[in-house]
């Protein structure tokens, strides 16, 4: 009943859409903005339908329904129950209900709080948004189905894959997926704006919260989707280039120019043009990430349903949808006066190299991604890997971080060099001063774009805070200190970045129990070794007794077996000390009663992520900021009325 | 200027449509064959892997019929799972001879011993020099060399049993 019940939400869903999107163009048509008021219980019970539908199917996840051969296929009785609840979205279909849900909800939520739209671009917002969501209905009701029965049902499931039973698994995907999918709002306010030719400061201002939303997001599942590979995979790597980690960089990439140009369109009136266009390619590069990877085309880790009908289908959406956008860019763009003019010393000047600089990023991995894609077709086999994105991505990554440093220390409009150099000046000088220093104590015994990257970190990271130089910290604008943090993350990520690269020592030991293993300063005393039980896995667990003077801790490192699928996975040991992570992985057995130990002494590569938390904080500050007032006085109004 | 400007992410992005699509359409070709196919055996001389058995060189496989050439190891599951397929050959008159891959004379006696002994000729290719010069990637690999000593076909992963017919099928287009 449950799956028939979810499956009936989902169609219900659908035909919702649809009436949504009838509403939209005859609203639109008959020039009647009363139809809005008609159009707002739609979206939002089309949100709610899809949230049902997705907890129907967590609900059969978590009883072990195995009637239902989604759960046969990815789930397994003697799961923990945490797995098997997040299981529901480690598979294509559970993924798909998740995207069609979160677009349902994202829609619902326009509907309900977005006021201060012109009620006809709201119209045709609320009509693309339900445009997309009836592409994606289609996708997971003709050919992705996840209420599909199984008939007899196997007495259990097959399982999940163990890399992915992990409390990753909770967290990454569902906050990246609000973050891509949060981007269709960004979509479809651009195509509302296209349609009703509103591209200007008040419709920015509108759309700004909606992408700082997203890419809060998109930020915050990025950074536990590298820590997550960084500590399960058990290299020792925290970004792999992998096809679909680009997927996810891509919408940031786009994401975060889109955040900035929105700011010079909402602040000053330009970039009109520019600006519908990154709102349009950020979301596009969801999809073609997402999808990409889910046709089979790209390999990847993540590649959960190889499938040439699928692929097809897929194929046809990206057509039509982001296609469709292009095709109405081209012809409605013309038509929108071009914004307000700035001079070339200034803050715009700088968002717009800002925006340029990320575009470039965003071109240097598309062409990395699809190049092997590229030369299949002229009949030549190649992979693209590491080096690239790091040679030719890196530099230019360095340099927009200088020019983050000096944007907001530019006055809008107008600004005159000398005057920035001043602000400027302490920045630099501490620049150059850890310049020397590094330079210094590491010449030669680090990498020049590591030496550099160190070297802009700390001049950025104090450059960073400058803004808030000589004001009074408690009255300066909640926004303004989110920028600072979320620059500043920047530079801390920046940081951590080339401290792995630059000072990470590895080393790869055959040891017995009782020996000790010293490396980087630390003494690992090998206790010894002994099997262990979980629920689902055994493993073989080495016990290391650790310490670099002080007392020792203890690490334990596993080499773990599943039943169900069968697979051994290594599960790494970790010790975080305030100056970096020790990481332990235990390898297999090899001759003479010994064990291969993979062992990393990595400084300060905790910056990495607490950099992107930091972002990530500081979006939500500028968030809760710019929204605030709006907030009080809605609140206001309504306890007046009350 | 500004108009082709507009239009040029949808030209783009037709591109990328146009690649998405033949992507799409192309056959999966994950299995990577040797370019050796066709051409001569490379030149080898390896010593022998089995206490009773001769070693193997590349002269060996040039005695006028064709042979089938079995790249295997006795750590390798695969190639214990392919071993009835084998038998099955070597009773249907073919003749086969082997490398093993990183292994020792022990092992590979006790794998013979396990899993039966088609062969006639095993050689030791203790660090993969001929398996690499071979073009094969992995074990288990079977190679038909035809009687002049040119690889007439590559067999990647083990022999199933509905291989069987075509590895027959192959070895008759060889002769």
């Amino acid at each position: 009943m449950i799956a028939e019940a979810g499956l009936a939400a989902l169609w219900l869903a659908a035909s919702l859409a649809l009436l949504q999107l009838f509403l939209a163009v005859t609203g639109l048509k008959g020039g009647k903005a009363e139809l809005l008021a008609a159009m707002r219980p739609v979206a939002v019970g089309q949100g709610m339908l899809t949230a049902i539908a997705f907890s129907l199917l967590i609900t059969l996840f978590l009883r072990s329904d195995m009637s239902v051969l989604l759960v046969a296929m990815n789930s397994h009785s003697a799961k923990p129950w945490l797995y098997k609840f997040a299981g529901t979205w480690g598979n294509h279909e559970g993924s798909m209900l998740l995207w069609v849900t979160v677009m349902g909800v994202a829609g619902g939520a326009v509907a309900l709080f977005e006021r201060a739209l012109r009620r006809d671009t709201h119209m045709a917002t609320l009509g693309a948004q339900a445009t997309i969501s009836l592409g994606f209905y289609a996708f997971l009701l003709f050919s992705s189905n996840p209420f599909a029965r199984i008939d007899p049902p196997p007495t259990d499931g097959q399982g999940l894959n163990p890399l992915l039973q992990d409390p990753g698994l909770a967290f990454h995907p569902p906050t990246l997926y609000l973050g891509y999918v949060g981007l269709s709002v960004a979509f479809s306010f651009a195509v509302g704006a296209l349609l009703t030719r509103t591209v200007d400061a008040a419709f920015a201002r509108a759309m700004r919260p909606w992408v700082l939303g997203a890419w809060i997001l998109l930020t915050l599942g990025i950074t536990a989707g590298s820590y997550w590979a960084y500590y399960e995979l058990g290299w020792g790597g925290w970004w792999f280039w992998d096809p679909v980690e680009n997927a996810s960089l891509m919408p940031w990439l786009a994401a975060t120019a889109l955040l900035h140009s929105v700011t010079v369109l909402a602040t000053r009136d330009g970039l009109r043009a520019w600006t519908i266009m990154l709102a349009v390619i950020a979301f596009s590069m969801s999809m073609v990430g997402t999808f990409l990877v889910r046709s089979g085309i790209l390999t990847s880790v993540h590649a959960f349903a190889v499938d040439p009908e699928r692929g097809s289908f897929i194929l046809a959406l990206l057509a039509i949808y982001i296609g469709g956008a292009l095709a109405l860019f081209g012809w409605r763009i013309g038509s929108v006066r071009e914004g307000a003019p700035f001079e070339l010393i200034s803050r715009e000047t700088l968002l717009v190299v800002n925006n340029l600089l990320l575009s470039v990023i965003l071109g240097i991995v598309l062409i990395g991604t699809l190049y092997p894609l590229m030369t299949e077709a002229f009949g030549h086999k190649v992979s693209v890997g590491a080096p690239y994105f790091d040679r030719i991505a890196g530099p230019i990554a360095l340099v927009l971080m200088l020019a983050m440093a000096a944007g907001p220390l530019t006055r809008w409009r107008r600004d005159r060099v000398p005057a920035v150099a001043k602000r400027l000046a302490i920045p630099a000088a501490a620049g150059a001063v850890a310049a020397v220093i590094i330079a210094t104590l590491a010449w030669g015994r680090m990498g020049l774009l590591p030496l550099f990257g160190l070297i802009v970190a700390i001049g950025v990271g104090i450059a960073s805070l400058a803004p808030l130089w000589k004001r009074k910290l408690l009255r300066t604008p909640l926004f303004t200190w989110g920028m600072v943090i979320a620059h500043l993350g920047c530079a801390v990520s920046l940081a951590g970045m080339a401290c792995d690269s630059a000072f990470t020592v590895e080393k790869l030991v055959a040891a017995r129990p009782g020996e000790t293993i010293r490396t980087a300063g630390w003494a690992l005393r090998f206790v010894q070794i002994m099997p262990l039980a979980g629920d689902n896995w055994t493993a073989l667990q080495a016990d290391l007794a650790v310490d670099r003077g002080g007392n020792a801790v203890m690490m334990r490192p596993q080499s773990r077996f599943f039943t169900s699928p069968p697979t051994t996975t290594s599960e790494a040991a970790l010790l975080t000390r305030w100056n970096g992570q020790l990481y332990v992985v235990l390898g297999e057995e090899v001759e003479g009663g010994r064990w291969q130990l993979r062992i990393w002494w990595k400084p300060f590569v905790t910056l990495i992520w607490l950099g992107g938390i930091l972002i990530a904080f500081g979006g939500a500050l500028a968030l809760i900021g710019r929204e605030r007032r709006g907030w009080l006085a809605k609140w206001r109004a309504r306890r007046a009325v009350a | 200027m500004r108009r082709i400007l507009i239009w040029l992410p949808l030209l783009l992005f037709a591109a990328f449509i146009g690649l998405f699509a033949s992507g799409l359409f192309q056959p999966d070709d994950r299995i990577i064959q040797s370019r050796l196919v066709g051409q001569p055996l490379p030149d080898f001389d390896l010593p022998a892997a089995a206490s009773d058995q001769p070693g193997l060189g590349s002269r060996d496989m040039a005695g006028g019929k064709p042979r089938l050439l079995n790249i295997f190891a006795s750590w390798c599951v695969p190639c214990a799972v392919e071993a009835p397929q084998l038998m099955a050959l070597k009773r249907a008159g073919v003749a086969i001879d082997a490398i093993a891959i990183r292994d020792a004379r022990s092992d590979v006696d006790a794998f013979l011993a396990r899993n039966g002994n088609p062969y006639q000729r095993i050689g030791l290719d203790a660090r993969s020099a001929v398996q690499i010069a071979l073009g094969s990637s992995g074990v288990p690999e079977s190679f038909i060399i035809d009687g002049r000593g040119r690889i007439a076909y590559q067999h990647i992963g083990d022999i199933r049993a509905d291989d069987v017919p075509t590895i027959l099928a192959r070895l008759e287009d060889a002769r």
